[in-house]
């Protein structure tokens, strides 16, 4: 079935500001196969927000997310926390954006936790005392403290999930930008996943599948299909348009 | 039925100090020469490349598959460490799983994991890599049929290496542990041929790039030399050696690292005679090609080496 | 599941777990080294040698005969040394001949294989103990220390972290292909060696893509935390008085050793 874009008008972001903490104009990118990943994609950003980014697989979320930190460089501006995204400010864009990838084990690569948690601050190169202070913060955010020494590969799905978080956030990041944060969880560590992502005070930026929890912690939604961005709004509002989540394999919650 | 001991993991207390030291010096030299490629030719996304090979290079010689009667085979993968990631990152690659086989399992000794890196790791990819660089733009069918020559033969350079240790350090007779242990890895290697040769298939059916792509290192020309003089080694030495015991006995002997039982074991700096005029001509030959090709290794290694340097 | 197949370590809280890893591994080396150099025959040492273990495992709380029950590793090999039996020379004790080959059995040969055998028992046994009071991730910091160049900690700190998760993959490959493995009642099943080699190099292919897809994920996941091509790691180690004190002591034993080895 054909998926026709321009029919839905984009509706008007919630907040006034000009994206004070991320900020992307007319982004666009193709793999060097050819595929074209990103048309034409712009969002906004604003301090404290919390953001899903829904649609099927293959829409661009992940090639989208890739941009945010300089591993994708498509043609478009984007800009963090007012600093262009650029060759020169990469080492400052990689700590202010805190990236969690999908699958825990590409994340947790090192064989203990507290070399993981410390492994973004090291590279940024803050001091010895206080990367082992940043270490124990970020594991306690993640109520995961008493953990830095144990081994990545004994730790449960859900363990490794919050570690992945923790090796983030130990780098005091201005946005967090996770992918499938609830995909693989069990019933009980994917509730415990959404009360952290609740209770975390920091920007984020959520690609998921789990409508569930995009009714229950995302004020605002972002919908993608096909490289673009096809609505933008209210996560309440979006959630009754049934045309739209039709038209982009979306299913109500 | 997880983890299987390979047959060919020397032990410590199988070799004498002196050889031990022999080849850990031999495989720190080596390894010294890779690093240092490494480190100017490779660019950051290798790192966690090579880290993840071994890995799976290491998880590879978990997957067996049923001979007969009850044995099966499994990989090794030097031939395949060095045709899939090239030369020196092959090395860099079974140096780190032998050492972790060593430390963490017990699978081969400490103090002999320089013999073991030596015989397993960089002679087993040096031959491998040495053979299939002659094919390397020659057609699919034989870029297979060698890879399957390359990897036997890295098999069987292994086991002679570690026949030659154990009986250079006077713990075993050469007419029984060098026809016993080729003959054992000329199956084993078999199997080894094997299972490289499908899994080169099979990666050259779904990823070709991977193997005819340049992201990898590759050695020069150097290395087909250094492959077919260890060939012809292999080819020559195993059966001359098996003919001739004696000869090689002797220059053992001669060369001080075959103690004959009463010897003190703590002189490990004997008088370093090779015999070139010794006493019988075949004594020469074997001396001669085996410290030829001792020589010819380092020479070419460090050659390259300095040659690169600008 | 891997908690037991792979992991060495028993943890615990005896003076052995709390030693500087990189003094362990030296010790555990010298330990090994003084086991090869002790002449044949020496039979005062080498008990005392085991009878070192033996305290030392007690000591580390793994109980007295831990690593002698894990010693086995290194039997298989056994049957390379038992050529030693006829290849030193000595006072003649039997006399067989496989074809053309005269086989001697010699008593100095039969002190050689004992001998051997003895060496390689006790050395695993030492490396052993390491393991098993060191966790792995501390071993790998101790070669950093003893200046094991920084690629090569990397490589095998990702190898172990990956050797997990590989296998893993690898398990349920073999799981899959067992599944499928079926066999009509009376015959043969698994079809020809070729073709079993062939499904078998698939697997290893299908594991080498995925690995290398992986190293592709990993990659990506370092640079997002501002990964350069420098890895760099934080682990101070210190040399406390216990540590010397062991390392004076583990000096004292090996030479003692040694020369009751040589009386």
């Amino acid at each position: 079935m054909p998926i026709v874009h321009e029919t839905k008008p984009v509706i008007p972001l919630l907040t006034s500001c000009d994206g004070d903490v991320l900020h992307i104009e007319h982004l666009n990118f193709a793999y060097p196969d050819g595929h074209v990943a990103l048309r034409d994609v712009s969002l906004n950003l604003c301090a404290g927000e919390k953001v899903a980014l829904v649609g099927p697989n293959g829409a661009g979320k992940s090639t989208l997310m890739l941009h945010l930190n300089g591993i994708l460089n498509g043609n478009g501006n984007i800009t963090v926390g007012g600093l262009a995204s650029n060759k020169e400010n990469l080492p400052i864009i990689r700590a202010m954006v805190g990236m969690v990838f999908q699958n825990p084990d590409d994340q947790l690569f090192s064989p203990t936790v507290f070399e993981d948690v410390a492994f973004g601050p090291l590279h940024m190169g803050i001091a010895e005392a206080e990367i082992k202070v940043r270490v124990t913060a970020a594991l306690t955010q993640v109520r995961m403290s008493g953990y830095a020494e144990r081994l990545s590969h004994h730790l449960s799905m859900g363990e490794k999930k919050r570690i992945a978080i923790a090796t983030v956030l130990s780098m005091n990041p201005q946005i967090l930008i996770l992918d499938e944060p609830s995909a693989g969880l069990d019933p009980r560590a994917r509730r415990g996943l959404i009360n952290l992502l609740d209770e975390l005070p920091v920007t984020m930026l959520v690609s998921t599948h789990d409508m569930t929890m995009v009714r229950d912690l995302f004020p605002r939604m972002v919908v993608m299909d096909e490289g673009r961005i096809v609505a933008d709004g209210l996560t309440a509002r979006l959630l009754k348009d049934e045309a739209l989540l039709e038209a982009h394999g979306l299913e109500k919650p | 039925m997880l983890y299987t001991p390979a047959p060919m993991h020397i032990p410590d207390g199988f070799l004498s100090m002196l050889v031990s030291a022999v080849c850990w010096a031999l495989t720190v030299i080596i390894l010294a020469v890779a690093l240092s490629q490494a480190n100017k030719t490779f660019n950051e996304r290798q790192i966690p490349l090579m880290g993840v090979m071994a890995a799976f290079i290491f998880a590879a010689q978990m997957i067996n598959f049923p001979v007969a009667g009850g044995t099966s085979g499994h990989l090794l993968g030097g031939a395949l460490a060095a045709i899939l990631l090239g030369p020196w990152a092959g090395m860099l690659v079974m140096m780190a799983v032998i050492a972790v086989q060593g430390l963490l399992f017990q699978d081969g000794g400490l103090l002999a994991m320089g013999a073991n890196i030596l015989n397993m790791g960089l002679l087993a990819v040096t031959v491998a890599y040495g053979l299939y660089r002659t094919v390397l733009n020659r057609p699919r069918g034989l870029k297979l049929a060698v890879a399957g020559i390359a990897a036997w033969l890295s098999v069987m350079t292994g086991a002679l290496a570690t026949a030659l240790q154990i009986w250079l350090s006077g713990n075993a007779k050469l007419e029984i542990i060098l026809p016993a242990m080729l003959g054992i890895h000329a199956l084993i290697g078999l199997g080894e041929a094997l299972i490289t040769v499908a899994a080169l298939a099979f990666i050259f059916k779904t990823r070709p790039d991977l193997l005819e792509g340049g992201e990898t290192v590759r050695g020069g020309r150097g290395w087909i030399v250094t492959g077919l003089l260890i060939t012809l080694a292999v080819v020559l030495l195993a059966p001359l050696a098996s003919a001739n015991p004696d000869g090689l006995e002797h220059v053992a002997i001669n060369m001080g690292f075959h103690t004959t039982g009463q010897a003190a074991p703590y002189e490990f700096l004997p008088d370093y005679t090779i015999p070139f005029l010794g006493a019988t001509p075949l004594s020469t030959i074997l001396a001669g090609a085996l410290g030829v090709l001792m020589v010819l290794a380092l020479a070419f290694l460090i050659g390259r080496l300095v040659l690169k340097k600008p | 599941m891997h908690d037991n197949v792979f992991d060495r370590y028993r943890p615990g809280d005896s003076i052995l777990h709390r030693l500087d890893p990189p003094l362990k591994v030296v010790v555990t080396v010298a330990f090994i080294i003084s086991n090869v150099l002790l002449p044949d025959a020496a039979w005062l040492a080498f008990g005392l040698s085991w009878l070192l273990i033996l305290a030392s495992s007690q000591m580390a709380g793994l109980g007295i005969g831990y690593t002698t029950r894990r010693s086995v590793v290194a039997l298989p090999f056994a049957l390379a040394a038992i050529t030693a039996i006829f290849s030193v020379p000595g006072n003649a004790l039997a006399d067989w001949h496989i074809g053309a080959t005269p086989l001697t059995v010699t008593d100095a040969g039969l002190l050689r294989f004992a001998s051997i055998m003895l060496r390689a028992w006790l050395s695993v046994q030492g490396a052993i103990l390491l393991v098993a009071t060191t966790r792995f991730p501390d071993l790998i910091h101790a070669l950093e220390h003893l200046r094991l160049p920084k690629l090569l900690v990397t490589i095998i700190a990702f190898l172990y972290r990956y050797l997990f998760v590989l296998t893993d993959e690898v398990l349920r490959m073999l799981r899959a292909r067992m599944a499928r493995s079926a066999a009509m009642p009376g015959q043969q099943s698994g079809g020809s060696l070729l073709w079993r080699a062939k499904v078998t190099g698939n697997m290893v292919g299908q594991l080498f893509l995925r690995s290398y897809e992986r190293s592709d994920r990993i990659y990506n996941a370092m640079l997002a935390r501002g990964y350069t091509g420098q890895i760099r790691t934080l682990n101070p180690h210190v040399m406390k008085g216990r540590d010397w004190l062991f390392a004076t002591l583990a000096a004292a034993a090996f030479t003692l050793l040694q020369i009751i080895g040589r009386m």
